[in-house]
């Protein structure tokens, strides 16, 4: 290493080659540094002794380990002047916390070695037909309860498709002058499911006993096309550019209005914290709100504003395995998928997907990502995060897929598109597969952001 | 140069130690590899960027203990590098290692002379790695399991044993994944920053 120092000295003594380029690293004289290893300061020379001397050790005599040889090689290394640091750590550990672990169960990296590649069929497994859907991007007509039963909005009707036993029932018709229905959203429980209506207004239904419950409005002054639960709070994002934080069990439901948006709300993701909100607009803009910051007087509500999409946001997805990664997607003119860290608000990574992205879906199972898409092909696909690399492209939409919702067991992918069908993929491996994994505690509301 | 040297910023080991302890003070690993629960945290402003803090008594009074010693040793130029190491709380097998190298300008501990650079730069350079440290979640492998961290000191053999502390193995990982971040240096601790992290076997299949 020392040697770069005399570099430039006998530099002078061999003869120089004129309108010979000069190597590279002789602009950088005083380093005998290259431009792959520009620092070697930060090396970790104490791993290298390790296996230089440790690991050969262990090699050469695993059980011959006298203390006098421990002695002797410890001499050694000091004579060597191998062992000039001391390593100190307090006596007293740090905190240690019980964590509630809710990922673990999810994460099924658990059995390392043993993880059979998985089999994606690339057709789908079921194909129902949803005459009346409304082809309209900025909507959010489907959604997957956590009792397992599909929500769907046709027109002016929501009808129930139960998984379990695929018996269809309705929920309800909306008059003509207030429809059509612009929004559906299972609340955590699985039983209830709000509807957001052309008028402004959002009704609330009982689908076990099949009322209504309540009316919210006078909060929106146009179409609400997004609902989001978290636990009693409905977020609702509106044409007009709000976006509103309901608590549904009061009189006065409006609790917090976030202003930032000046087009319409199309997407609307809680964290599965239940602490950050992100919304993605027909504004090409994505906003991260921290609901404690919601009530502050200050200017700005919001946490982060993101400007990276250049057509409307209407993917957006937490990740469940790393609590400050978030993925969206834009739309036609934007065709990137881009993954933020909402912490710091950075842009981790973007990629051109070539196509309008309509809907993102993260895998409970893998490290893995769902997009669906429009024009040209209209299709689902698979990316493995982080790499990015693509996994499986499921063709079978004839037109652009709108929406997309995950089953609770987190297997199955139902997809609507403007062909008026609904398809199921069995694209994030099979339910009997993940059965043996631990189940989730399904505390009432607690995990709900993640039975979507 | 004469009168214009007083207008520019004069650093001492003084202020150069407390930059550094600051530094580690401040560090937001625990937050970003979810070491600690979300809630425990709560986000102030440093360095131009929010960060997060913990509010949990037992990890602030560990801290605020390390920190204090830091600068101690940071002061007397002994202190050689810090290493951050998150282990597997029911297997102690160690899965990251952020290792914090620091160079000592000896010239300075033995003459107690000055240097110059200002605050502003050092702020800049301290960012960008904690801008990596926030981005590096990207790349690491999930830490999908409860975790506990300890915190290493490799100091000077000449330096007596403070009490509170003991001798440790470096925990070490076994063929490691190395990324190197940023460095910042305030002319006389320069740090550079290292993290290795286990090799993830469950993507080489």
């Amino acid at each position: 290493m020392d040697a770069g120092g005399s570099l430039s000295t006998s530099n002078q003594t061999q003869p120089r080659n004129p309108l010979h380029e000069q190597p590279l690293h002789s602009r950088n004289s005083r380093q005998n540094l290259d431009r792959f290893i520009p620092n070697r300061s930060a090396m970790d020379f104490d791993f290298a002794h390790y296996m230089l001397m440790e690991a050969r050790k262990g090699k050469e005599n695993p059980v011959l380990s006298s203390p006098s040889k421990e002695a002797y090689r410890k001499h050694l290394a000091e004579a060597l002047n191998m062992n000039r640091t001391r390593i100190l750590a307090f006596k007293d550990k740090p905190p240690t916390v019980d964590l509630m672990f809710p990922e673990t169960s999810s994460c099924v990296n658990q059995p390392k070695s043993v993880k059979p590649s998985r089999n994606i069929p690339q057709t789908s497994e079921r194909t129902l037909d949803a005459p009346g859907l409304v082809d309209d991007y900025y909507l959010n007509l489907l959604d997957w309860g956590s009792s397992n039963v599909l929500a769907i909005a046709l027109g002016h009707t929501v009808y129930l498709w139960d998984a379990t036993n695929a018996s269809t029932s309705e929920v309800t018709t909306i008059d003509d002058e207030n429809g059509p229905i612009t929004s559906v959203s299972w609340a955590p429980d699985g039983g209830h499911i709000a509807i957001g209506l052309n008028n402004s207004e959002v009704q609330l239904w009982d689908t076990t006993a099949n009322r209504q419950l309540r009316t919210l409005r006078g909060g929106h002054r146009s179409r609400v096309g997004s609902l989001e639960w978290n636990n009693h709070i409905l977020t609702t994002g509106g044409m007009d550019g709000l976006i509103i934080n309901n608590d549904v069990r009061i009189r006065s439901h409006i609790v917090d209005t976030y202003r930032g948006h000046h087009r319409e709300v199309c997407g609307l993701k809680w964290s599965a914290s239940g602490k950050q909100l992100a919304s993605g607009g027909n504004d090409n803009l994505l906003y991260i709100w921290d609901r404690s910051m919601a009530s502050s007087n200050s200017p700005t509500q919001w946490l982060h504003k993101l400007e990276g999409h250049t057509a409307a946001v209407k993917a957006v997805a937490w990740c469940p395995f790393q609590g400050n990664l978030l993925a969206s997607g834009g739309g036609e003119g934007d065709r990137c998928i881009k993954f933020w860290n909402t912490h710091t608000g950075a842009c981790l990574n973007s990629m051109d997907t070539g196509s309008q992205v309509s809907a993102l879906l993260w895998s409970k199972l893998e490290r893995e990502l769902l997009s669906s898409h429009g024009f040209t092909q209209n299709q689902l696909t698979l990316w493995k995060y982080p790499s990015m690399v693509k996994m499986a492209e499921l063709t079978g939409h004839t037109s652009r897929v709108l929406f997309m919702a995950q089953s609770p067991d987190g297997c199955t992918v139902a997809s609507a598109a403007g062909d008026e069908r609904l398809r199921f993929w069995n694209v994030f491996g099979n339910p009997e597969a993940s059965k043996h994994a631990p189940k989730i505690i399904r505390e009432p509301f607690a995990n709900f952001n993640r039975i979507r | 140069m004469g009168s214009r040297t007083i207008a520019k910023d004069i650093i001492t080991i003084r202020g150069s130690a407390a930059i550094v302890s600051e530094f580690f003070d401040n560090l937001s690993i625990m937050y970003n590899r979810g070491v600690y629960p979300e809630e425990s945290f709560v986000k102030v402003k440093k360095y131009g960027l929010p960060m997060l803090l913990t509010q949990d008594e037992g990890v602030k009074s560990f801290i605020a203990n390390l920190t204090a010693q830091l600068s101690e040793w940071l002061e007397a130029g002994k202190l050689q590098r810090i290493v951050l190491v998150i282990m597997s709380k029911a297997t102690s097998e160690v899965l990251e290692r952020w290792n914090f190298s620091i160079e000592t300008d000896k010239e300075v501990v033995e003459k107690g002379v000055s240097r110059e650079k200002s605050d502003k730069e050092i702020m800049r350079e301290i960012q960008a790695i904690m801008r990596q440290i926030a981005s590096s979640i990207t790349y690491l492998p999930c830490l999908d399991e409860p975790c506990v961290f300890d915190v290493l000191a490799y100091t000077d053999t000449d330096l007596a044993v403070p009490f509170t502390w003991i001798e440790s193995d470096p925990k070490l990982i076994a063929n490691p994944q190395m990324v190197k971040l940023h460095s910042f240096d305030t002319k006389i601790h320069k740090v550079d920053t290292l993290v290795s992290y286990k090799n993830d076997e469950w993507d080489e299949e």
